[in-house]
């Protein structure tokens, strides 16, 4: 069964058209690559599928249940979704333990000593044990973002939405944040990824969408849409990743 | 490399050694500007022709002696007031701020009551308040009427509280949105989000503004004197009136001052702190 249905999502901000009339199915396990230009709609479908921003239209379902119900709680929702911003975005008020125990703690009212043991255990896994009293402005960005997805993963979400998640980074950095989605994928983990890229999109994605004012134009496996892309809208956007030395 | 093998360059000594040089001469410039500018201060002040007298009229050492306990006594007034006051328009401040961010139409009533509260008493002269609260309140001879200290304490916690709601107000809304979309998306409530990410982040950004604040309110709580409460200012305009001599008042400027240094120097250091904790990054 899907774990996530988009459909005929539609979003304006000031008369400007962001999502127009948007479909995306996300199955259990899969791991689905949104590529696009900037403005193409990628974040604001993610924010939306976060309930984050208010739809103008359409429908989303998650695990079969109408989420874009105004009746529907938005906190019980988001509880069983993991998001990771281009930003980051650590509170940095908070230590790296703080961070990862805040949402355990007070969304799903686990022990302090249970939650932080659950916290421990992920941050050992991806090697930032030793940073969970540090504070943020202490760590570097890519192991900032990787203390957000330890974060997100904190609250067992059915679903990841990761935002470009390594846009922000300095080149060198990329690779350790890649290597843990690798790892999350590998878990069985559904997971939605807005990415720049592609190389990365083409190895772990089982699906790339192809996102173009609003719509999806075109998707399929990696192999298809980055490798021999059917539509020319998509060829013309894969052509100027080429001329920037990106693919 | 070790650094017990590392010698600094010919060029990094002749460097030190000249900075060495700078800095014995810039703290004999200073003691020496400052020493003169003194030195002219003094002479002026007392070569004046009016000098003696004005010794005599302000610089009393026998009657600062014998109004000291009258004044001090009216300066433990002032630090009670101003301890249960700056603590009263904290709060105050803090619940005005939450009220005025609130979002919906069901708040709409709370909200703009709220706004109105911090336009009110934000416009209003404290003294006003004052006499309004002091002497207007209980002309209304209702029964349980709190002594009038605690209506003047009650005017100097609405005044300020308009002012800190203000403050605290900026602070909120200086935190950018993505710490409440992360807050959001973990699936903190609204007043999760508050309490646990917006909340400490705000308040340690407006923390010297609002300590700047308390300083103005240590000066503003002798006014409650208008209504009858002796304070030190008060008390130092008693023995001014039953000596005719201004010593006092100068006991008291003195004793204000000194109980400001210390509140002061907090807020200096929390200022500096914030500033180091922004650039530091």
């Amino acid at each position: 069964m899907a774990v996530l249905t988009c459909r005929g999502l539609r979003k304006e901000f000031g008369g400007h058209v962001v999502l127009d009339g948007l479909d995306l199915t996300v199955a259990e396990h899969q791991v689905v690559a949104l590529i696009g230009a900037s403005g193409s709609g990628k974040s604001t479908l993610l924010r939306c599928v976060n309930l984050l921003e208010e739809l103008d239209d359409g429908t989303i379902e998650l695990d079969g249940e109408e989420i874009s119900d105004p009746r529907v709680d938005p906190d019980r929702v988001r509880r069983r979704i993991g998001m990771v911003f281009q930003s980051y975005n650590l509170f940095p008020h908070l230590t790296v333990l703080q961070n990862v125990t805040l949402a355990p703690r007070r969304v799903h009212r686990r022990a302090r000593a249970d939650a932080e043991a659950q916290a421990r255990d992920l941050l050992d896994r991806v090697g930032l044990g030793a940073k969970a009293d540090a504070y943020p402005d202490r760590l570097s960005g890519g192991q900032q973002q990787r203390v957000a997805i330890v974060r997100a993963l904190a609250n067992q979400p059915r679903l990841m939405l990761l935002d470009e998640v390594t846009s922000a980074l300095d080149p060198e950095l990329v690779g350790e944040v890649l290597a843990m989605i690798r790892d999350l994928k590998a878990d069985g983990m559904t997971m939605v990824l807005a990415t720049h890229e592609m190389g990365f999109a083409r190895e772990v994605a089982d699906q790339v969408c192809f996102l173009d004012s609003g719509r999806v134009v075109e998707a399929g496996p990696p192999g298809q849409v980055l490798g021999e892309p059917t539509q020319p809208r998509t060829r013309q956007f894969l052509r100027r990743i080429i001329e920037a030395g990106r693919l | 490399m070790s650094l017990l093998a590392y010698t600094p360059s010919a060029a990094q000594r002749r460097r030190a050694a000249y900075r060495r040089r700078q800095t014995v001469r810039s703290v004999l410039v200073a003691a020496a500007s400052t020493a003169t500018l003194g030195t002219l201060l003094v002479l002026a002040v007392t070569g004046a022709p009016g000098w003696d007298r004005v010794r005599e009229s302000f610089l009393d050492p026998a009657i600062a002696r014998d109004a000291l306990p009258a004044v001090l006594s009216g300066l433990w007034l002032n630090i009670r007031l101003l301890v249960l006051c700056a603590a009263g328009a904290l709060l105050l401040g803090l619940l005005v701020a939450l009220l005025r961010t609130l979002r919906g139409p069901v708040f709409f009533p709370v909200r703009a009551l709220a706004a109105g509260y911090t336009y009110t008493f934000r416009g209003l002269p404290l003294i006003i308040v004052l006499y309004v609260l002091t002497l207007g309140v209980p002309g209304l001879r209702l029964q349980g009427m709190p002594p009038v200290l605690v209506l003047g304490g009650l005017a100097l916690v609405l005044t300020y509280g308009g002012y800190l709601a203000e403050v605290f107000r900026a602070g909120i809304e200086s935190i950018h949105p993505s710490q409440l979309a992360a807050a959001r998306s973990l699936g903190l409530t609204y007043r999760q989000t508050m309490r646990h990410v917006v909340l400490p982040q705000a308040v340690r950004r407006v923390a010297p503004p609002l300590l700047n604040d308390v300083v103005a309110l240590q000066k503003d709580v002798g006014l409650v004197s208008l209504a009858g409460p002796i304070d030190a200012v008060r008390a130092a305009q008693i023995a001014t009136a039953q000596t005719f001599n201004y010593t006092p008042y100068i006991l008291a400027g003195v004793l204000f001052v000194l109980l400001a240094i210390p509140l002061i120097a907090v807020t200096d250091w929390v200022t500096l702190r914030a500033a180091r904790r922004q650039s530091g990054g």
